[in-house]
Formats: structure tokens, C-alpha cells, sequence
């Protein structure tokens, strides 16, 4: 099965880009090779000036460094608070201590947690665990915010808080693709859309609407 | 740097501390697992340090002794001691002149009158001169034997007479070599059966966090920074059992050794355990460190896709 066919996309710093289509369409395989989760059978990736085919294994930490992911399913750990969720990306980056007590307070404000640092997530709502992996996405300053569905389990106050973090991502100068199949959200963003079906990219428009 | 290589370390042993504890009950079992394997090389290695020890001693205690018909002359007999000093395999040669023999024979039966009387109605003195030869090695006797038995002295032998501990120590080292195979054989079963549980269990611990491995790898962590919490885990595994084993050993020692002395006193093991305590340790440690990083690895290799 191809799920991705004559796929040739770029997208250019500091941009918002949405990327939208049905279920199935190859939204999620196409941010799935951006973050080296999978590899192309055939065809090259590049992000910033690095060739992902030609990183090595022990490479790809370092660039899922500089790329920051938001999941549908937030992705957090159940047994560590927000705060310590945060700390997290942090630590494992090899981050010292200090740094950590500095930034995290802050990314927490900036998401708009901090009085809930110290909660777990079964204790936060949808929208708030959304938040704290936003935070945690954006912790390490990335040069691109890879967001794959991430108001999909969101009411619409939530969706559009998380939507508004996101630009505020973008405005802060970190490039953003959104994957998503929320037209309203599409179409208010007047942003870049690329509209995808089958494994084909099938539009790619400046200031799109996604109609469906 | 190397700062960074510390807080590095310092959060992958937490973290694999951590899951040591989380995972205690699963552990327990890996831990009896191993302090039976390491419980059962370290009871290997002191039975085969006993005998040793005994086998030492009774190869001292070989020797053979060459006796000179009544006629020799005490010249002749030192000139043979001589020549069989000059041979590489000997160690030492003791001459007990005709005199000698007759006062040790004496001393050793003064308590039996009788024979003391015929010894004083026989008039002369009836008992041989002799050598005692000690070889350097156990095997080289037969070939001492030999070259007195072919020597231009041998009209001057009587008997040669090659001591029955002989016997007793090629018995007892087929029994120490028989002994040692069986416990390598078993040693090697427990060995396999303990890689396989701490396999097991650190297989269960990558299962149970393979969550928080996924969002590890997303958040961008090195490689061994994930797979180091597992190495530390079966290095936890194997010095908790060191630890274990050695508890318990000192108190069986104890016990035991008495028993042993009983039978064989040059042995004391209760002194021989707590002088080389440290080197006991040590090995146990060592077996047990190389049980858990072995099996970890082997877990990680199969079921940590990174």
C-alpha cells in the first residue's frame, strides 16, 4: 500500500501552514517523516539545510530537538504533573537543572497554567493537557511546531485556545503546520492551506478555505 | 561537559532506581533467581578452594623411601643421596641412618615391652638405612622410582617403598574433577535460567513504560538515554543479589565451618571466608552486574525499538 505518492511540498520559515484532508488522506504520514518517525521508501526530506535520509540513528534525537510535536492524544505522562511533564523534555534533552527551574515556570505562564503546575493530568481538562504538551512542544524554542489533530478532542472554546497558543508559536518566529480536518478553524485562519487526498497533495493555496 | 555527562548519568540512574522500585514485586523474583545462582558458584568456589587446601596437604605428605640392604655402607648411601639431589624433580632427600631408624623404632614401641626384649635378644641392630625422597610434583615419583630401580645402585635396594597416599590423592582429585564438572554443568543451567527471569522482567518493565519511552524519543532523548535506565536496572538486580548472597553465606559459613574442621582441621573456612571477604564480594558482585546488563541487553536488543 503507497501512502504517499508524488508528494513534493516546501514550506518556508516562519510560515502557517494547514495541512487538511479526510481520514486517511496521508496528513499524519507526512508529519510522521518530518519528525523521523518513518522512513521514504523513495524521495528525500529536508528540513532546515539537513537531509533527514542521510541522519544517522543516533542523529535524529537531535533533530526531533529542534521540531516540536502536539498530539491529538497529548501524548503526557501520567505520573508526572504538568510542571514535571515539562521539566521532562528538559531533562532527557540533557538540560541543567537551573535552566530547568527557570524555564518551565515560564512556558507555564505562557500557556497560561501556572496555577496548575501542579496537577496531574487526570486532573486537567482536555484543553489544559492540550496546553501543558504545547508548553512541553515549545520548550526547547523549536524552529518548527509539528501539530498533528491537536483539537480533535476539544469543544470549540478549548479548540480555539489551543489555535491561538499556536499562532502565538508562530508569531514568536517558529514555523507551524497544523494538520486538521476542522474547516472552521481552516477558514477563519486565512492562512496557507494544502488539501490532501489519497496520498496526493490535490491543492495548495495562499490564504485557503478548506471546503468540504 | 562533563558537568553535562553527570546530570546525565544522574537521571538515568534515577530513573532506572525508580523502576526498580515500581517493579518490586517482579523483581524479588529475578533477585531469588540470582542469589541462588551466585549463592551456588560462590559454594563452588569455596568447596573447590578446600580441596584444594587438601590435596595440598596430602601431596606433602607423599614420599618415597628407598631402604639399603644391611650391608651398604653409610658413604655409599650419601654418595646415592647426592647423585639423587643433582635431579631437577627432587626436592629434598633425608638420609636415616641405620642408628636413627633403631632410636625412632625404639621410641615408637617403648610402650610394648616385648617387642623392646626380642630387639635386645636379636644383639645387632636389624633395621635399614634409608632415604626419604620428596618430588616437586606428585607426578614425578614414578620416574624417580624408576631411575633408583635401573641405577648401578640398585644391587644395593632392598624395597622401595612408595607411601599409600598415592591412591588416596588420585582418587580424591577425580573426585574434586567429577565435582567440578557436575557444578560447572549446573552452575551453567542456573546461569541460563537466570538471564532468562531478569530477561523477563526487564522485557516487563520496557512493556509497562513503552508509553513513556514513545514520548521520550518525541521529546527528542539520546538513544542511551533511553536504553541506560535499563542497564541500571540489571545492574541494581545483580548488586542487590551480591548483597543478598552474602548475607546470607556469612551466617552458613559459620555454622558450617566447625563441621568441616572436625573432618579435615587444617581447614578453617569461618577465617578463610571473612579474610578474603572483599574478594568474595567482589566476585559476586561481578557475576551478579553481569547477569543484569547481560539479559538487559539482550531485552533491549529484542523489545526496545528505539
Amino acid at each position: 500500500m503507497i501512502a504517499l505518492e508524488n508528494v513534493n511540498l516546501k514550506v518556508k520559515q516562519g510560515e502557517f501552514m494547514s495541512l487538511v484532508g479526510s481520514s486517511g488522506a496521508g496528513k499524519s504520514t507526512l508529519l510522521r517523516l518530518l519528525i523521523g518517525e518513518e522512513m521514504p521508501t523513495m524521495g528525500e526530506i529536508i528540513v532546515g539545510d539537513v537531509s533527514i535520509n542521510s541522519l544517522t540513528h543516533s542523529e535524529m534525537p537531535y533533530l526531533r530537538r529542534k521540531i516540536g510535536t502536539v498530539f491529538q492524544d497529548y501524548k503526557l505522562l501520567p505520573a508526572k504533573t504538568a510542571y514535571e511533564n515539562i521539566a521532562f523534555a528538559m531533562e532527557v534533552a540533557g538540560k541543567d537543572d537551573l535552566e530547568i527551574i527557570q524555564d518551565v515556570p515560564e512556558v507555564l505562564s505562557l500557556v497560561g497554567l501556572q496555577d496548575k503546575a501542579s496537577q496531574f493530568p487526570h486532573q486537567l481538562s482536555g484543553g489544559e493537557r492540550q496546553r501543558v504538551a504545547i508548553g512541553r512542544a515549545m520548550v526547547h524554542r523549536p524552529d518548527i511546531v509539528v501539530a498533528d489533530e491537536p483539537t480533535g478532542n476539544l469543544d470549540p472554546i478549548n479548540t480555539w485556545e489551543v489555535v491561538n497558543l499556536l499562532l502565538k508559536l508562530n508569531e514568536l518566529g517558529a514555523t507551524v503546520i497544523l494538520a486538521t480536518h476542522d474547516n472552521s478553524i481552516v477558514n477563519s485562519l486565512e492562512r496557507r492551506v494544502v488539501l490532501m487526498d489519497k496520498g496526493r497533495i490535490i491543492k495548495d493555496e495562499e490564504k485557503g478555505k478548506y471546503l468540504i | 561537559m562533563r558537568e553535562k555527562i553527570l546530570t546525565a548519568l544522574r537521571r538515568v540512574a534515577r530513573s532506572g532506581l525508580n523502576s526498580f522500585w515500581r517493579n518490586r514485586w517482579v523483581s524479588s523474583a529475578t533477585i531469588c533467581v540470582m542469589v541462588i545462582t551466585i549463592g551456588l558458584i560462590t559454594s563452588l568456589f569455596l568447596v573447590s578452594v578446600m580441596a584444594d587446601k587438601v590435596l595440598k596437604d596430602l601431596e606433602e605428605k607423599v614420599d618415597v623411601s628407598v631402604y639399603f640392604s644391611l650391608d651398604t655402607s653409610e658413604n655409599e648411601v650419601l654418595k646415592i643421596k647426592q647423585e639423587l639431589e643433582n635431579i631437577d624433580d627432587v626436592k629434598s632427600v633425608e638420609y636415616v641412618s641405620k642408628e636413627m631408624a633403631l632410636g625412632k623404632f625404639e621410641e615408637d614401641h617403648k610402650n610394648n615391652p616385648q617387642i623392646i626384649k626380642s630387639l635386645e635378644e636379636l644383639g645387632a641392630n636389624p633395621l635399614e638405612a634409608s632415604l626419604n625422597i620428596k618430588a616437586k610434583y606428585i607426578e614425578n615419583y614414578d620416574a624417580i622410582v624408576s631411575f633408583l630401580e635401573s641405577s648401578r645402585f640398585a644391587n644395593t635396594i632392598d624395597t622401595v617403598n612408595y607411601r599409600q597416599n598415592q591412591k588416596v590423592i588420585e582418587k580424591l582429585s577425580s573426585i574434586l574433577s567429577a565435582t567440578r564438572r557436575f557444578g560447572f554443568i549446573s552452575v551453567m543451567i542456573l546461569v541460563l535460567v537466570a538471564i532468562l527471569v531478569t530477561f523477563n522482567t526487564i522485557r516487563i518493565t520496557i512493556y509497562s513504560t513503552r508509553e513513556e519511552i514513545g514520548i521520550m524519543r518525541l521529546v527528542g532523548a539520546s538513544n542511551w538515554y533511553i536504553r541506560g535506565p535499563f542497564i541500571v536496572e540489571g545492574v541494581v538486580y545483580g548488586l542487590v543479589a551480591a548483597v543478598i548472597t552474602l548475607i546470607l553465606f556469612y551466617p552458613l559459613i559459620l555454622f558450617i565451618s566447625p563441621k568441616i574442621s572436625v573432618f579435615i582441621n587444617s581447614i578453617n573456612l569461618s577465617s578463610y571466608f571473612s579474610a578474603n571477604v572483599l574478594e568474595i564480594f567482589l566476585m559476586q558482585s561481578l557475576i551478579g552486574v553481569g547477569l543484569g546488563v547481560i539479559s538487559s541487553l539482550i531485552a533491549m536488543r529484542r523489545y526496545l525499538k528505539i
